[in-house]
């Protein structure tokens, strides 16, 4: 099992007759997700990748019983279209769109709060159950069931990290990508969560990188969640080059961004093991399990 | 996108913000003639460029009369400004904004920007105005004060007013910053700014409100419903102060020069990030920061490979490419081929493909006749890298 997602997800995609939605759906579909609508604003009646498509997440999801929207829509209208979702309470959103307006990330933030759906994205490459389903734009080739938990800000690293715990015997019991903007829904400390009540999965991968404060709220989160399970992390940055500051501001939000260093650091207080390198994270995983093991057994 | 001072007091200026009276100059003979027109007692000549901190390092000088303004002017354009907030290097002044010196009784600090923790915007405000508003904050945080903004419901007069007064104003003028602040918050959520820092907000001596600097952030992402703003663009004066930085990003890619010798090549912002920890932990510098977006075709790799091959620091090329969902290696490996059919030098490269069309990437980079050295991972790709600018050097 998985969280967020598993075989009976019913997924519903906004914008699926977009040519890249047609693209990645028909991946999905390919992979066992089980994709039951689309929706695009003024095509409702007709048939794409032979689901039907509606005009409203309100009409598929009461024709359909999806319980997931993956979000495909261009960023003049991918808040309307999260929102559209949250206001029909469809329990799970993945949006994939990248740029979305910062403002518009906060009108829909402003209407999550209280609601009763999780939010993962924007510019998430989404979320992934191997073997169960995908909803998003990932690369699935190297992706193995199993029971490590995988929580990223970043879709490149989680390929990487994920080629490299399936290289190593170990599988993934869900992958998430948290997405890279700066307001965005599902955070790295809520996987933490997510992950911790999972009796299917056995270990925690997170990956951060420097910018923003998710991995100090991850750090917090994983300090009071007190965890038998071990939780690897690689925060990327290290050697980053300098960000360019205008003003003065951004030096008062509440506990502003540290380096990667101070990130790693923060985690490792809180219990989770650094990977020593980008390459070596996989390889951190296994020494760890097998470290517990033999400590138990 | 990073506005200018004289743009910023603009935009603020027709929200009703009280800005000095100023133009802006592009030389000396032009700072005169706007002098001698605004005709002021005092002047300020401010150089424009898009970086905090100039009044500390001698980005505002102080003149009196046309003559002065001129000569104030012809020290600042055309040199290097730098501040805490430039590169080392500094940023070229290319325009100096000439406005009237305003006497000031007190100093105060207002901004909204977002709370990306929050997810919120923020009202920030602080009776600490001026250069060392951030050393008074940090001694004491509660020298700043904050006020979500909730969208759905927006703050009211007494809400500003209450957090104006606490800024320890007399009534009168509490009444006035409060409405400048709501001014302020108008203005952001208009103009899709994520960053608008009036710094400082001048109390004359007869106790009216002036915006002495503006700094102004506009959201990259909001810039399709800002058409106006979009044309404030200064591309010369880009974000990074490097113009092929802005050309790059034309072409899906994000480029940041640095300055080391051993270029680099990643799809992906983190596994770009991570590159570059793994190259400095091997003792390699990277001549830049590189993230191929899953949107570039073969043809904007091209170009950003071209832009590592011009940077002349560069003696080595490290290509580390994990195919996606969206990207594919062969992608890539085409741009690369594209890229080094036209160049005029070539650099060892050393490439380690993993993911989604490795294999293919691999034919084409063969196929087209490059000699590169392939790496198993991402540690074996810096050593190699490093090892090929050591053979360079010997």
């Amino acid at each position: 099992m998985a969280v967020l997602v598993g075989p009976e997800t019913r997924v519903i995609c906004q914008g699926l007759t977009g040519r890249a939605a047609t693209y990645h759906c028909a991946r999905m579909m390919a992979y066992g997700t089980r994709l039951v609508a689309g929706v695009t604003p003024g095509k409702g009646g007709r048939r794409h990748l032979d689901v039907p498509v509606f005009d409203t997440v309100a009409a598929a999801a009461s024709a359909t019983g999806a319980d997931a929207s993956l979000v495909f829509v261009p960023p003049v209208n991918a808040a309307k279209a999260m929102i559209e979702c949250i206001e029909a309470e469809v329990p799970l959103v993945v949006c994939v769109t990248e740029r979305v307006p910062l403002l518009d990330m906060i009108r829909v933030r402003e209407v999550l709060d209280g609601s009763r759906t999780r939010l993962v994205g924007p510019n998430s490459q989404g979320v992934l159950a191997p073997g169960i389903a995908q909803l998003g734009v990932m690369t699935t080739v190297n992706a193995r069931p199993g029971r490590i938990g995988v929580a990223s800000r970043s879709a490149s690293l989680t390929s990487e990290v994920v080629a490299q715990l399936t290289a190593v015997g170990l599988g993934q019991s869900t992958t998430i990508g948290v997405g890279g903007d700066p307001v965005h829904g599902l955070s790295l400390a809520d996987c933490l969560d997510l992950f911790a009540e999972d009796p299917l999965t056995d270990g925690i991968v997170v990956i951060g990188e420097i910018g923003g404060t998710e991995e100090e709220e991850a750090a917090e989160r994983l300090g009071a969640l007190r965890l038998a399970k071990p939780v690897v992390a690689l925060i990327a940055g290290r050697n980053a080059p300098r960000e360019k500051r205008m003003g003065h501001a951004g030096a008062f939000m509440s506990g502003r961004g540290g380096s990667a260093i101070e990130k790693s650091e923060k985690l490792e207080r809180a219990g989770a093991l650094s990977a020593p390198a980008a390459y070596l994270v996989g390889e951190t995983m296994n020494q760890e399990l097998s470290r517990r093991r033999n400590a138990a057994g | 996108m990073f506005l200018h001072e004289f743009q910023a007091k603009e935009l603020l200026a027709r929200f009703g913000i009280p800005v000095p009276k100023g133009r802006v100059a592009a030389s000396a003979a032009d700072a005169e003639r706007v002098a001698r027109r605004l005709a002021f007692s005092r002047f300020a000549v401010k150089a424009q460029v898009h970086a905090g901190d100039r009044g500390a390092n001698g980005g505002v000088l102080f003149a009196k009369g046309p003559a002065e303004v001129a000569a104030a002017t012809a020290h600042l354009i055309g040199r290097p400004l730098v501040t805490a907030q430039t590169a080392p290097t500094g940023q070229i002044v290319r325009l100096a904004y000439i406005e009237e010196a305003i006497d000031v009784d007190r100093l105060l600090y207002v901004a909204v920007t977002i709370d990306p923790t929050e997810g919120r915007l923020v009202l920030l405000a602080s009776a600490a105005g001026g250069d060392d508003v951030e050393q008074a904050v940090s001694r004491n945080s509660a020298a700043m004060l904050r006020l979500p903004i909730v969208l759905g419901k927006p703050a009211t007069g007494d809400e500003l007013l209450a957090l104006a007064t606490r800024l320890e104003l007399a009534p009168a003028l509490a009444a006035k910053v409060a409405r400048l602040m709501a001014q302020l918050v108008d203005a952001a959520i208009d103009c899709d700014a994520q960053l608008i820092e009036i710094n400082p907000l001048a109390v004359t001596p007869l106790g009216e409100l002036v915006a002495l600097d503006a700094k102004m952030q506009v959201d990259e992402n909001a810039m399709f419903r800002q058409p106006d703003l979009e044309n404030l663009r200064d591309v010369e004066a880009a974000e990074t102060g490097d113009p092929l930085e802005l050309a790059a990003q034309i072409h899906q890619i994000n480029y940041v020069r640095m300055d080391g010798e051993i270029g680099v090549v990643v799809n992906g912002a983190g596994l770009a990030l991570a590159t570059l920890d793994i190259l400095g932990d091997c003792g390699g510098r990277p001549a830049n920061f590189m993230d191929i977006r899953t949107t570039a075709t073969s043809q904007d790799i091209a170009y950003g490979f071209g832009l590592i091959l011009s940077n002349p620091r560069t003696r080595v090329v490290l290509i580390n490419v994990h195919g996606g969902g969206m990207q594919r290696c062969d992608t890539i490996a085409e741009g690369i081929a594209i890229a080094m059919r036209g160049a005029e030098r070539t650099l060892p490269l050393v490439v380690r493909l993993a993911g989604n069309n490795a294999d293919f990437a691999r034919t084409r980079l063969t196929a087209s006749g490059l000699t590169v050295q392939e790496a198993r991972d991402m540690r074996h790709a810096a050593e190699l890298a490093v090892a090929a600018l050591h053979k360079d050097a010997a």
